[in-house]
């Protein structure tokens, strides 16, 4: 190595390192930091009463959306709101007895099964537990 | 057979003309003599100005505006994301810099007499450029909704509403109401992340335009010159390291503070003060008597500060007016004076 090609190296290689130690914080600051959020096992959703037959509400658990349905006969399910095709929430649709994703017309049976449409897995299962009048979700293990 | 940086080069020569510009650049020189130090003076402010785009950028990923969110938004960034401290420190420590070598840019030409004709338009326009930086730091100190803002942006408003006639309205529309509160912080924020960007590049874009056209000054005769590429680009690449390594190292050891969260409630803590390019008004303002004859002291300091800002900018005018024999001694007696007289009334503010 002759005394340019040393020198050039030199100077390169702390060009290099000085970008380096700009781009790096950079880099890592433009990666959120992850939430802390808690994730509880079960949430209280209210009581019988706010659901009649053939109604839905979604509510918060943990960091994701549920959907808590109860069908025309008067039985309770919940499910995972986002659809499992493209993250879209889904509704109940009370004429077909189904849930349905508007954005691509995916849907799903009352236990979560994609049985038409692009969905391509079935939507997660929660139990939904009722005592008293008191309604509760529970995660399933 | 050519190489790609020959090809490369061609293939944009033959859609616009580089190597016509190139081939200015190559002649475009800088005058060197004693005073050469301070031509490199423009150049940093420029940097820290493309320094403080890319930390405000990054700064905004994360920012929330608003009275329940900057605080809050601003304390996430400090303590939660990755290198967030750093962003935000080198943000503020970079914008003070930015003012201290605005000054030492400004005075250095004033002192050179580089506004002298045909230059007045480029002194004008950098006139122009230390308010619009002026602006940024008074607009920026708010954002993160900390007490020491809230005090300062209230004491700086109501300034404002000083002005005869117009006071009233003007500190309507400055605060977005009659107080300090998330509504002023909405405009000072559109202020600092939208107007002020745009109308700086703009005016800095003039501002270069004029520089290029004429060439930079020297005094009487034609001293020796050296090529703007690549000597004294090199030059000016070389100090904008040292001046990004300084603000890295104060970045660094003196992470900049976040304090309490502003409450419209609380009073104003002892000691309290404006940010250092604002202490010599600050304490000129402090300085007066409630009264002379008969009007307000702060009217008086308010017509005092902006007459002295409207002579400092037609200086190259009423300069050019005086009898040769003059000219001389008046700007080395403005120019140390007016340097001597922001210092002093400076460190009083801070001291007292």
């Amino acid at each position: 190595m002759n005394r340019r090609q040393f020198i050039n190296l030199i100077l390169g290689g702390g060009a290099l390192g000085c970008l380096a130690s700009a781009v790096y914080p950079v880099l890592r600051y433009m990666m959120p930091p992850e939430q802390v959020e808690a994730d509880p096992d079960s949430i209280k959703v209210g009581s019988t009463k706010d659901f009649p037959a053939g109604s839905s509400k979604i509510f918060k658990f943990g960091r994701k959306p549920v959907i808590v349905i109860r069908d025309l006969k008067g039985g309770f399910h919940a499910l995972t709101a986002t659809c499992t095709h493209l993250d879209c929430i889904v509704q109940y649709q009370k004429e077909n007895d189904i849930v349905w994703c508007a954005c691509h017309n995916g849907k799903y049976d009352l236990s979560g099964k994609n049985v038409s449409g692009p969905p391509p897995r079935p939507l997660d299962r929660f139990e939904v537990k009722v005592s008293g009048d008191e309604v509760a979700v529970v995660r399933t293990a | 057979m050519k190489t790609l940086y020959d090809a490369g080069l061609d293939w944009l020569d033959e859609r616009l003309q580089v190597r016509k510009a190139m081939e200015w650049a190559s002649h475009k020189s800088v005058p060197v003599h004693q005073g050469s130090f301070f031509y490199y003076a423009g150049g940093v402010c420029l940097f820290i100005f493309g320094l403080q785009v890319f930390t405000g950028i990054l700064l905004l990923m994360y920012y929330r505006v608003g009275a329940d969110s900057s605080y809050e938004s601003v304390r996430y960034i400090s303590s939660k994301v990755a290198y967030g401290w750093l962003i935000r420190s080198v943000h503020s420590w970079a914008a003070n810099i930015m003012v201290l070598f605005v000054f030492i840019h400004m005075f250095s030409v004033f002192l050179m007499k580089a506004f002298r004709k045909p230059r007045e338009l480029t002194w004008v326009t950098g006139c122009a450029l230390l308010g619009l930086t002026m602006a940024f730091g008074f607009s920026g100190y708010l954002l993160p909704w900390n007490e020491l803002a809230f005090f300062a942006t209230k004491v700086g408003t109501d300034i404002i509403g000083q002005v005869p006639a117009a006071g009233p309205w003007l500190l309507k529309f400055v605060r977005g109401g009659e107080e300090v509160t998330g509504a002023t912080l909405s405009r000072f924020f559109g202020l600092h992340v939208a107007v002020l960007p745009a109308l700086l590049s703009l005016t800095v874009g003039i501002h270069l335009a004029f520089v290029q056209i004429q060439g930079m000054a020297h005094e009487k005769e034609a001293p020796k010159t050296m090529p703007f590429f690549p000597n004294f680009f090199l030059r000016d690449a070389v100090l904008w390291l040292l001046v990004l390594n300084a603000i890295a190292i104060l970045a660094v050891f003196f992470p900049w503070e976040l304090g309490r969260k502003a409450d419209a409630l609380a009073s104003a803590p002892a000691g309290i003060k404006p940010e250092w390019y604002f202490l010599a008004q600050y304490q000129f303002l402090k300085l007066l008597p409630a009264r002379i004859l008969l009007i307000p002291g702060e009217l008086w300091g308010i017509i005092v500060l902006n007459g002295a800002g409207v002579l400092w900018l037609l200086a190259p005018f009423w300069e050019a007016a005086l009898p040769d024999s003059m000219k001389d001694g008046a700007v080395k007696l403005v120019g140390w004076g007016g340097i001597a007289g922001l210092a002093a009334m400076t460190l009083w503010g801070h001291l007292s």
